[in-house]
């Protein structure tokens, strides 16, 4: 296994915001990570980027727990994307690029920026402010912020949140061809049940902090007896028993 | 310490001031306003106080050395603040940067701002009223030193609250100069502190800093070992704030705090 979680726990006071998950992600796969609102994608996805101490349990990275090593180090491997998380608004496109790519080591760094501008079609806005684009501009610089350093292991928090179907698209076709292209082990978090079914290779339907069920789309689909992810999701959702 | 990702957190503070003229004016305007503004109080005190009048420009000296440290200290918060407010907080910690490195990349920029915005002032001063703080001679860089540490210090301080309490501590971070002023005898002796006052004055490097100028310019004596006490206060205070900010940053991760910082 690449990536594996092994009875992960985090406790807000007295909040169980997630309750002791486990599960793997294979090198150069897509685990999709489902669940309703305040389900613990967002702490869990924390927890792997090392924002969040877990309560409980252990984050093993190729056999070697989190912890044993140095976080710049294990870091330089990770990135994250998030239309939640913004990049600094007064900085030009080109400008945040530099900085993160400085920061993450990457070496090449113009010839790696030109690269990735072009493939996310961002060139044409270079020089603009962050906060003066549009939505989907800044949906995929922050994109191109989380691919500057090649990741090894890529955290994406609804990345197509909030976009238009069009733009939606060409972000989902993006990071499909992008996993084709690139050795990347992706953990997707998303409510978007075409985008999952399209990019992920499993996922884990979480609900209340807890892992429902999980196992790739087609057979979730089968196993609930329903046409679609999206109508299996809402029979987990609305569930009171557990499935596993 | 990997001095390339110091210079790229330097480089976004930077960027962020060259992108925006307002914002370099702002850095200027009120150092500015205070100079002139110590500059007619001190000019009225020189012609009319006994204690004052051989020594012209103590306090403006002292206004621009204040001003110094509340520069350091604002600078230093305000990077910090500008993390928050952009939104950017979780993509800076998620970074492969160590914690030791985000303080000396703030710590070493906050000196720029600090300078982009005083050095006009300085330099308006020495024409205008007649005062330079080189006068201070050698001693003068020494005590700017004491004055920046405990600067950054207090900035330090002020990002451990963020930290802890998120956005919400930002009063505290304009605030938090203004409550040590009194104690810190910027502009008198501390003598005039009641006597349980001075007890804890004295365990500021800002009595030591602001005595020693006033020694400097009435007595043109040095105490080096004043100076050295001044900045050994400061140094201790600094590994403070970097071990209280060390505390937060762990007590932020435990509350989850650090993925959900933002306006």
């Amino acid at each position: 296994m690449f990536i594996q979680i092994k009875n992960l726990s985090k406790v807000y006071n007295k909040f169980l915001a997630v309750d002791k998950i486990s599960f793997e992600i294979n090198k150069n796969k897509t685990l999709g990570l489902l669940g309703p609102n305040g389900c613990g994608k967002t702490t869990t996805i924390g927890m792997i980027l090392g924002l969040v101490a877990p309560s409980n349990g252990e984050i093993i990275i190729e056999n070697k727990n989190i912890n044993k090593f140095k976080r710049h180090e294990i870091l330089f491997r990770f990135n994250f994307a998030s239309p939640y998380v913004e990049l600094p608004k007064k900085l030009t496109v080109k400008q945040n690029l530099e900085i993160y790519g400085r920061l993450y080591g990457v070496h090449d760094l113009n010839k790696r920026i030109s690269e990735i501008s072009s493939d996310l079609d961002i060139k044409k806005f270079f020089e603009r402010k962050t906060g003066e684009l549009s939505s989907g501009q800044k949906n995929r610089v922050s994109l191109a912020k989380s691919l500057i350093n090649k990741p090894e292991i890529l955290l994406l928090d609804e990345p197509t949140a909030s976009l238009d179907p069009d733009i939606g698209d060409f972000v989902r076709s993006y990071i499909d061809e992008y996993k084709s292209k690139n050795k990347v082990t992706i953990l997707l978090a998303s409510h978007n049940m075409n985008e999952v079914e399209r990019l992920c290779d499993s996922v884990i339907m979480m609900k209340k902090g807890k892992i429902l069920d999980r196992g790739t789309c087609k057979n979730l689909i089968i196993k609930h007896g329903r046409d679609n992810l999206e109508d299996t999701f809402l029979k987990l959702a609305r569930s009171k028993d557990e499935f596993q | 310490m990997n001095f390339n990702k110091i210079y790229a957190l330097g480089l976004r503070h930077l960027y962020l001031i060259l992108n925006s003229f307002p914002r370099v004016l702002d850095l200027i305007y009120w150092p500015t306003v205070q100079i002139f503004l110590w500059g007619f109080i001190s000019k009225f005190f020189t012609l009319n106080s006994e204690y004052y009048n051989n020594t012209v420009g103590i306090i403006l000296t002292a206004a621009i050395l204040y001003d110094f440290l509340f520069r350091a200290s604002i600078s230093f918060n305000m990077m910090f603040l500008e993390e928050i407010w952009s939104r950017n907080f979780t993509n800076l910690f998620i970074a492969p940067i160590r914690i030791r490195e985000i303080i000396a990349a703030l710590t070493l920029t906050a000196i720029l701002r600090t300078l982009i915005g005083l050095i006009p002032a300085v330099l308006i001063a020495v024409p205008l009223f007649g005062v330079s703080i080189l006068k201070l001679g050698l001693p003068l860089i020494f005590l700017l030193l004491g004055l920046y540490l405990f600067g950054v210090t207090l900035g330090l301080l002020v990002a451990s609250g963020l930290l802890r309490y998120g956005p919400s501590f930002e009063n505290v971070a304009w605030a938090s100069l203004f409550l040590l002023a009194p104690l810190g005898c910027i502009y008198y002796p501390i003598e005039i502190l009641p006597y349980s006052l001075q007890f804890i004055a004295k365990g500021l490097p800002l009595v030591h800093i602001f005595e020693e100028m006033r020694s400097i310019l009435i007595n043109n004596s040095v105490d080096y070992i004043n100076i050295i006490k001044s900045i050994s206060i400061s140094v201790v205070y600094f590994i403070f704030g970097v071990i209280v900010f060390y505390f937060s940053y762990f007590g932020a991760k435990k509350r989850g705090t650090l993925i959900n910082m933002g306006e």
